[in-house]
């Protein structure tokens, strides 16, 4: 029988689910919100 | 386990017995496709070595071409030889980003990526013509981009900011590189895939391929941003596309332009794992601990692009300070867990070498002659302390807003990437060389004082660089005394003084990178051949 | 070794000195974390965020309107404008200029509109080495303070083509 694995080594071992995590957290992290804030920046009224 | 170091000027590691073994079950290779490497015993896929050869070629061909680059700006920015034109400041400046930052160092991460990913799991790589491909988009990329800056038509500095506009081909040459560069890294994903498939190793990757796939994860991130600004860019150039909004430029190109910096920051320090083993025998002290601080950079440190925008208008301080600070600094906590992990193991090593003396013999008495040791923890010290600590504070809203777009941030970034990445690299080819393209270094006492060379010369540049930033000289500027403008400005001597240190620094770094390169070569085509025998101990 | 394949159950927690490193370096990190937000409040010194987009013929004629209205002198050619204290002020970064040269009071607030009608500049003001990043097509609106009197030349640090580094411009704080 083999012993069950610690559940970080799990995902260390797991470099599919690392490169899914790796690429949504910056996506949305940074790409997706700053492109949100910038769509929704306002036209000037240059009082 | 270093058998190669026979008859080593200091005792190696495990020289009783060896406890450690690879780990590897039986081998996919088809035959004739793989040799065993006489100085580690390790498996060598033949179709990697190939790629792993010619795309370290290219890299110190990059590297050459913007070495050079390097010197004809040093020698513009100091104010007493003041060399080229503006324009060709500009047209330099240009070449020099392009060649270093992405050319030099990505095509000698796709060779270790091919070389961890095969070697390290005794597995093929997944496909040759893949890798044909790969090769082929990314010199093509690179000679097309190249050919563009040399011809005068893309005076637009690396990071090509819109609605600046260079010659539709250089955004190609861009865009084929960077796709190129993709299907090399889909092509070591495909390497480890089918290794895992067919059983090559039992249990984990190795902690020198677990950085290779952190490196090669941010590498996807980094093309993603590449693909997302370059091709809208491209048509806008061709006229196809009105315009191409210049903050969502800014946003996306640093998606790609820091990015690209933190793939150098993943495989350098696969590189001084990697070395510290092959130097001194150093094993990591907890799997864990160092496999989780890789695990920190995949999900953190793809946000520092947004240190570029801390002081742009449309983004606001949430964003700012959540992206900018990696979310609650969790990717600089990894960097200071390795900048622990990578020393204490030397340590441990070294004591279990029997430099047992007192606190700091097992430094003393570390293997400074070998080039590879040296460089490598140089690199560490230069990263660590000059470049990650700048890093940290330019990147701070209150610090950056002294420091935006002044030669504070070249200095911080030439010692991490040059001090750091590019340094360890050099380390690297002193094993490169005799491994992989099986050949004796020549010049041997010359390549063991050239890392302290380059060492010496980019830190004096680094720091100097940083000084005159700090009293607010411009980063890419030709002429810091302003002449000819319509109201007058410019910096006190102290600046001046500042820059002309700087200059001697650059002149010193490029002798050291001179003599990298003509080591390399000469060894690569002339070196005495290795057949049959281990290489030469350091 | 880090470059064979590791023991199968290699998981566990760190121990000993590299247990108390990371803890260290986690609470610096948090410190660090907490320093920014706190600093962007107590010290006052960084942009709201506030910032418009603006067609750049738009921002080119509220420009010469502004300069009109407030006009005080000249100087080598470039008008100086003296806005009224609590008003809006106009800076154009353009090739290759800072337009016009402003002229304010020490102790009193403005709304400083910067925009770029045609590439990416850089506003640096000098000598206390203050940076903004100018990009067209956005309305920065800094609300600032002069705390120091004198005349204050402004530099572009962000490449605008040949011409760059003639780029400059001057503010004036009585």
């Amino acid at each position: 029988m083999e012993q069950p694995k610690h559940p970080i080594q799990r995902l260390m071992d797991n470099p599919w689910l690392l490169l899914t995590l790796g690429l949504v957290i910056p996506l949305v992290s940074y790409t997706l919100w700053g492109l949100i804030e910038l769509f929704s920046v306002q036209q000037a009224a240059l009082p | 386990m270093a058998k190669h170091e026979a008859a080593p000027p200091i005792p190696m590691p495990g020289a009783g017995g060896v406890a450690d073994e690879p780990g590897f079950a039986k081998g996919n290779h088809a035959g004739g496709e793989v040799r065993t490497c006489d100085t580690t015993g390790l498996p060598v896929c033949l179709n990697a070595q190939f790629f792993i050869r010619v795309n370290a070629v290219m890299a110190v061909v990059s590297l050459l071409v913007g070495g050079i680059c390097a010197l004809l700006l040093g020698l513009t920015r100091w104010p007493a030889v003041h060399l080229l034109s503006a324009e060709w400041f500009y047209r330099v400046l240009t070449a020099h980003g392009l060649n270093m930052l992405i050319f030099w160092i990505i095509f000698m991460e796709i060779a270790i990526l091919y070389f961890v990913g095969t070697t390290l799991l005794n597995t093929r790589l997944a496909s040759k013509k893949t890798a044909w491909v790969s090769f082929v988009l990314m010199v093509a990329g690179a000679v097309i981009t190249n050919a563009m800056i040399w011809m005068g038509k893309a005076d637009v500095l690396m990071t090509s900011y819109t609605p600046l506009q260079a010659h539709p081909a250089f955004y190609l040459g861009i865009i084929l590189f960077a796709v190129g560069t993709l299907i090399g890294v889909i092509n070591f994903f495909a390497t480890i895939y089918i290794a895992k498939r067919d059983k090559t190793y039992n249990g984990s990757v190795p902690l020198v391929v677990f950085g290779g796939i952190t490196a090669a994860i941010i590498a996807v991130v980094t093309l993603l941003h590449g693909a997302g600004i370059y091709i809208p860019t491209f048509l806008w150039s061709l006229g196809l596309i009105e315009n191409v909004d210049a903050a969502a430029y800014r946003l996306v190109w640093w998606g790609l332009g820091h990015t690209s910096q933190q793939i150098n920051v993943a495989a350098m320090v696969s590189v001084w794992y990697l070395i510290a083993t092959i130097t001194v025998g150093a094993k990591p002290l907890n799997q864990a601990v160092c496999r989780g601080a890789f695990v920190l950079y995949i999900l953190f440190i793809n946000l520092a692009s947004a240190h570029h925008l801390l002081v742009d208008p449309g983004v606001g301080a949430g964003w700012k300070i959540w992206n900018t600070s990696y979310a609650m600094y969790l990717a600089v906590l990894a960097s200071m867990i390795h900048g622990y992990t990578v020393p204490a193991s030397i340590e441990v090593a070294q004591r279990k070498n029997g430099w047992n003396k007192g606190l700091f013999q097992w430094l003393a008495k570390a293997p400074w002659k070998n080039p590879a040791f040296s460089a490598v923890f140089m690199s560490l010290v230069i990263f660590g302390f000059i470049g990650g600590i700048t890093g940290v504070t330019l990147g701070t809203e209150q610090i950056n807003i002294i420091a935006h777009n002044t030669l504070r941030i070249p200095g911080h970034f030439h010692a991490t990437v040059v001090g750091g990445t590019t340094l360890a690299f050099m380390g690297l080819t002193y094993y490169v060389v005799p491994l992989i393209f099986k050949r004796e270094i020549v010049a041997k006492p010359l390549a063991r004082i050239q890392p302290y060379l380059f060492a010496a010369g980019i830190t004096t540049m680094a720091i100097f660089m940083s000084f005159a930033g700090s009293y607010g000289v411009p980063r890419r500027h030709w002429d810091v005394g302003f002449s000819g403008a319509q109201l007058a400005a410019g910096f006190d001597s102290t600046a001046h003084l500042m820059l002309g240190i700087m200059g001697i620094g650059a002149v010193l770094a490029f002798t050291g990178l001179l003599i990298y390169i003509l080591i390399t070569v000469v060894s690569v085509f002339f070196g005495p051949k290795i057949e049959d025998r281990p290489m030469k101990a350091w | 070794m880090s470059i064979y394949v590791p023991p199968k159950d290699w998981f566990r927690a760190p121990s000993g000195g590299e247990r108390i490193w990371i803890a260290l370096a986690l609470v610096w990190c948090l410190i660090m974390f907490l320093a920014m937000p706190y600093w962007h409040f107590a010290g006052k010194q960084n942009s709201t965020g506030e910032a418009y987009t603006v067609e750049p013929l738009a921002f080119i004629q509220r420009v010469d309107r502004f300069v009109e209205q407030y006009k005080v002198g000249e100087e080598n050619g470039v008008p100086i404008v003296e806005p009224p204290p609590g008003e809006d002020a106009y800076l154009m970064a353009q090739m290759w200029r800072f337009y016009p040269i402003l002229k304010l009071r020490e102790g009193q607030t403005y709304r400083l509109h910067i925009s770029s009608p045609d590439l990416n500049h850089g506003f640096s003001l000098m000598p206390m080495n203050m940076n903004f990043h100018i990009v067209p097509g956005y309305d920065h609106v800094l609300t600032i303070t002069p705390t120091s009197t004198g005349e204050f030349p402004i530099v572009c640090n962000e490449f605008c083509g040949i011409g760059h580094h003639q780029m400059t411009g001057r503010i004036i704080v009585e």
